[in-house]
């Protein structure tokens, strides 16, 4: 194979990060420009729904298909419960102020990790995919179920993008976001549209992680560099704007797998990191956000 | 004068601090003597965290990379070179002073939740490096300094750091020296302005005050602190890893001046020792010790926001520094 092949490769599986990322950074995003809470645990629900993935495909027999369907139903509205009742519990009681909110995101990342590890334990476990198609290029075969990762995620992010422009819900979260106490004299319940953005985003990594699980295998550790990586895609795609989230994405996705493929996954991860922080410093709106308030 | 009688008060009462210490290094049982040897080091770590976090208002979610910069300052060039100790102790606290100023002076650029996720970001570009240059640092397997490179050569007798009591020793002298002079520092003029600029820097600001400036000294000399420590616990305890530049060793700082009371002199050592302990103590009933310093987390961050210091301070002892 050639470099123009080998290029391709990276390409093909730099969209799938991509389209993965887009999903996870979405629900970071979300509760990020809505609440103002930096949600440290972001990661640790992705690694749930993918924790979750497992427990509810093996439960089913037969076809590979089915248990998937059933994981992509059942694990988002379990982490979304989760994430709905820490809400209530922790990040409500502190006012959501930012400082505080973090320390208790990062009690919280413990906490889920910890369950994990005692309750699934320490190896990676595999997912089946729910169809097994390669789809034959002329240098190498591409799975299917990768392109299927793609297309669901570019589905998902239409959906919301509708959801949040279109209908009643989304005007009402942008109502908040715009400014809580205007919003809250208008009627507008904010304590219930926090707690429903917060589960929202919590789901959105969940659904990411499902469709993760049978190309990357079930850990408890898997959710640091989702949330990593999140962190620089939001950043980079600046607060709340959909399409900036999604072109950071690609940008990350498609470099991280270029850069891993020809050096080394350390130094694209270095460089991402390193980059991402420069953006921080010396663009604090990001690359297609508007001027913060 | 009350606020004489004050300051004679503090000062006896942190000399009182060391003096215990001192007792009970010839007290202690073997294990215990150990434990408070490590926690010693790691309180200078903390103290660091705390005149950045506690004092200035700056959390900061990268600080491994400060303890991290200090330990490989000192443990590359001991390891590699073969540099005595004292050198590749000052060659740490370069280290540490070198990182910090270049991240103050890019990180400080952004507040808020931004200087938070720039901080980790640059503790993370730390972390990854240290893992790509394997070929000197081995990674997460790290290095383990042995006990020839780690004694001093004074007039022709070798003083090895391995022995218990020596390393104790040399544990509590950084202690107390950062102590003290983070307690000079909390009183002076200087650290006056730190927590001015905490509680209302736009006023600081109007009021002529270079406001950029003093973070930039709180974080240098965090990270000079926080240096010192890493490279006293690698020459101490003979081992550099990549473990140590991890985004949790960013946050057990954070745990322990929230344990012990943010913006207080004491409280870094009081909430070390306390975490430390409980830790200790809970590993042996359970390996589920993440779970408990998730909970320790969320349940101080809820309903003891002051810390245990920082609770005495408020209800009882109101000159406490």
């Amino acid at each position: 194979m050639g470099f123009g092949p080998y290029l391709l490769l990276a390409s093909l599986e730099g969209l799938v990060t991509a389209a993965v990322l887009a999903l996870t950074a979405l629900g970071l995003s979300l509760v990020f420009g809505v609440m103002r809470v930096v949600n440290v645990a972001h990661g640790e629900f992705f690694m749930l729904g993918a924790v979750l993935a497992w427990g509810v495909s093996t439960a089913f027999a037969g076809h590979p298909a089915i248990g998937f369907t059933a994981a992509l139903l059942v694990a988002p509205l379990v982490v979304g419960a989760a994430a709905l009742l820490s809400e209530r519990l922790v990040l409500r009681r502190l006012n959501y102020d930012p400082e505080a909110t973090i320390v208790a995101t990062i009690g919280m990342l413990y906490i889920i990790q910890q369950l994990a590890l005692t309750f699934y334990g320490a190896d990676a476990r595999p997912v089946q995919p729910p169809f097994n198609i390669r789809i034959p290029l002329p240098w190498f075969g591409f799975s299917g179920y990768k392109l299927f990762v793609i297309f669901a995620a570019i589905a998902m992010m239409i959906v919301t993008w509708f959801v949040l422009t279109r209908t009643k819900i989304g005007l009402v979260m942008r109502a908040t976001q715009y400014d809580r106490e205007t919003a809250q004299a208008f009627g507008i319940p904010v304590d219930r549209v926090y707690a429903g953005v917060f589960a929202l985003g919590a789901m959105l990594a969940a659904l990411a992680a499902v469709l993760i699980v049978p190309i990357q295998q079930a850990h408890y550790l898997m959710g640091r560099d989702p949330l990593l990586l999140s962190f620089i895609v939001v950043i980079i795609g600046g607060l709340g704007s959909l399409r900036g989230t999604v072109v950071a994405a690609v940008l990350i996705g498609l470099s991280d797998s270029i850069i891993s493929m020809f050096y080394s996954p350390t130094l694209a991860k270095m460089l991402a990191t390193g980059l991402v922080a420069m953006v921080l410093v010396f663009r604090p709106q990001g690359l297609f956000g508007t001027t913060a308030r | 004068m009350n606020g004489a009688q004050n300051s004679s008060k503090v000062v006896l009462l942190h000399l009182a601090v060391i003096g215990v210490l001192l007792a009970a290094n010839f007290l202690l049982p073997e294990y215990h003597r150990g434990v408070f040897s490590r926690v010693l080091v790691l309180a200078v770590f903390a103290m660091g965290y705390n005149l950045m976090f506690g004092y200035t208002g700056l959390l900061s979610l990268g600080h491994a990379m400060f303890f991290a910069a200090g330990m490989y300052g000192a443990g590359l060039p001991l390891y590699h070179l073969g540099w005595g100790v004292p050198l590749s102790f000052g060659t740490g606290l370069v280290a540490g002073v070198g990182v910090a100023t270049i991240v103050g002076l890019l990180a400080l650029r952004t507040t808020g939740v931004a200087f938070m996720i720039v901080t980790m970001m640059f503790a993370q570009v730390f972390y990854l490096g240290s893992l790509y240059f394997t070929t000197w640092t081995r990674g997460e397997e790290g290095l383990v300094l042995n006990q020839q490179m780690r004694s001093i050569d004074l007039g022709g007798t070798a003083i090895s750091l391995s022995d218990p009591s020596t390393r104790y020793l040399i544990a509590l002298a950084l202690f107390s020296v950062i102590l003290l002079a983070i307690l000079k520092l909390v009183r002076s003029p200087f650290g006056r302005t730190l927590v001015a600029i905490r509680e209302n820097e736009e006023r600081m600001r109007m009021l002529g005050y270079d406001v950029f400036r003093a973070k930039l000294s709180a974080i240098v000399l965090s990270g000079l602190f926080c240096a010192s420590a890493g490279a006293a616990y690698a020459i101490l305890f003979g081992y550099v890893g990549a473990g140590f530049a991890t985004i949790q060793y960013s946050i057990l700082p954070l745990l322990w001046v929230l344990a012990g009371g943010a913006a207080t002199t004491l409280g870094p050592l009081i909430g070390t020792l306390f975490m430390f302990y409980v830790i200790d103590y809970t590993s042996g009933l359970t390996t589920a010790y993440l779970l408990f310093v998730g909970v320790a987390l969320i349940l101080l961050v809820l309903f003891f926001p002051k810390g245990l210091l920082g609770t005495i301070r408020e209800r009882w002892l109101p000159w406490l520094p």
